[in-house]
């Protein structure tokens, strides 16, 4: 994920080896993604072989290949940068799924679905609260920005179940399949289904 | 930010015991309070969450003294508050509990030091004594050369940070904070939590209203409301942030 993109960029500050680069890579996003040694190295491959990279010199005496960054690979990177990310905008999202078929199927008070979500998210966001308090923009910028992220999908999230809580207070009854077409008042287990269950 | 007087025996600064609250009577008659019960320890921060119309301003109004429960008990600080006549409830919520609302009640012609010097001067501290234990509260959250502006030369950020040195000052034991970052912009809102936060990891208990999750999160206990009983608590114990 950005393993490339990334390399691409550290590389404008000059060149560089494979291992270095993972070095910086991780250092620049405070340690909160690992990153594979041989990704890097087969994606330094790669970039080397579209001509964004060209190998600059021979091996140290580690064995390690200098990378210098190309015109075309400054272009790349520049323009990924200026590029929105990709919304990951999915309507089939499991806690919707789950609050629906909850609603539908009687199996669970909706509400139990909305609290039980409630209680583990603002856990969560008490926890990214807690170690976003103990952190200063001068001391740990880049954790602070991917807690701040987080952070803001968990609030989200809460508010997205407020909201749900809301909804379903004043919805109509929930749609159930029914015994026939004309009967509306069974709203659990079909007739014949009780029959084998008792 | 200053001392406060914790119980060495670690007992609830607050309890709050099957709480019932209803305005009005006869046909007209709302429940606000439904039977809550609630303790709050030093060293805590409670949230109360909840919808408009939840009762969480009146469970905050009820807490300090400000309104009296229909049924059920409240405690501060060990003082049942049932039958504590007008004068010595009145001693009582200045001795123990200090209060920080949004950011429009600092008296606007007082200074910064002088709106966190009355709640002490009003108690019949010496006014030099006041002022030095206003200065050492306000140094926690202003620059010492803001000291003496008018709440007008102040921006909302430090209004509200003035606000809590003024509730925190002397030696109260209890805060209770309605919405108490109002409309102030994230960071600057973070600056007042984190203060608060402080305030009881030093041994105070607060209990904050919010209706803003990111809020509540700055507490260890997030207690919801719903039609006037407690909905669910969550606390933050045993949680990991693991990125």
């Amino acid at each position: 994920m950005g393993v490339r993109e990334g390399l691409l960029a550290l590389l404008h500050e000059g060149p560089s080896h494979g291992y270095q680069l993972r070095t910086d890579l991780e250092r620049t996003v405070a340690d909160l993604w690992s990153v594979n040694i041989g990704q890097v190295y087969t994606t330094l491959q790669r970039l080397e072989r579209d001509g964004l990279v060209v190998a600059e010199g021979d091996a140290d005496a580690d064995g390690r290949v200098p990378y210098r960054l190309t015109d075309a690979g400054r272009g790349d990177v520049t323009a990924w940068l200026g590029t929105p990310e990709p919304r990951r905008d999915d309507v089939r999202d499991e806690l919707v799924l789950k609050v629906l078929l909850a609603r539908r199927s009687g199996l669970r008070d909706p509400q139990d679905v909305i609290d039980a979500q409630r209680e583990a998210t603002m856990q969560a966001l008490q926890a990214f609260t807690r170690r976003r308090a103990e952190l200063t923009p001068e001391q740990g910028l880049e954790e602070l920005l991917a807690l701040d992220r987080l952070a803001l999908r968990a609030r989200a999230e809460l508010d997205w179940l407020e909201l749900v809580e809301q909804r379903l207070d004043t919805a109509a009854p929930p749609p159930r399949h029914t015994g026939s077409p004309t009967d509306t008042t069974t709203d659990r287990v079909p007739a014949t289904l009780a029959a084998e269950q008792s | 930010m200053t001392t406060h007087t914790t119980p060495a025996d670690g007992s609830p600064v607050l309890v709050l015991q099957d709480v019932h609250r209803v305005h009005g009577s006869g046909e007209t008659a709302s429940t606000a309070l439904a039977g809550v019960d609630l303790t709050v320890h030093p060293g805590e921060l409670v949230a109360i969450t909840g919808r408009s119309g939840s009762g969480k301003s009146t469970l905050l109004n009820v807490a300090g003294g400000l309104d009296v429960p229909t049924a059920g008990s409240v405690t501060v600080a060990g003082s049942r508050l049932d039958g504590m006549s007008r004068a010595a409830l009145a001693e009582l919520r200045r001795r123990h509990v200090g209060y920080v609302f949004q950011a429009d009640n600092l008296l606007p012609t007082l200074t910064a030091l002088e709106n966190v010097a009355l709640p002490l001067e009003l108690d019949g501290v010496p006014v030099g004594a006041a002022r030095g234990a206003a200065e050492r509260a306000l140094a926690r959250v202003l620059p010492p050369e803001h000291a003496n502006r008018y709440p007008d030369q102040l921006s909302g950020g430090e209004q509200q940070r003035v606000a809590i040195a003024r509730a925190l000052v002397g030696e109260r034991t209890l805060l209770l904070a309605d919405e108490p970052t109002g409309a102030l912009d994230e960071v600057t809102a973070e600056g007042v939590l984190r203060l608060l936060r402080e305030a009881v990891d030093n041994g105070a208990a607060a209990l904050m209203v919010t209706h803003d999750p990111a809020q509540a999160a700055w507490a260890d206990r997030v207690v919801r409301l719903r039609d006037g009983l407690v909905q669910s608590a969550v606390t933050a114990e045993g949680v990991e942030v693991t990125l």
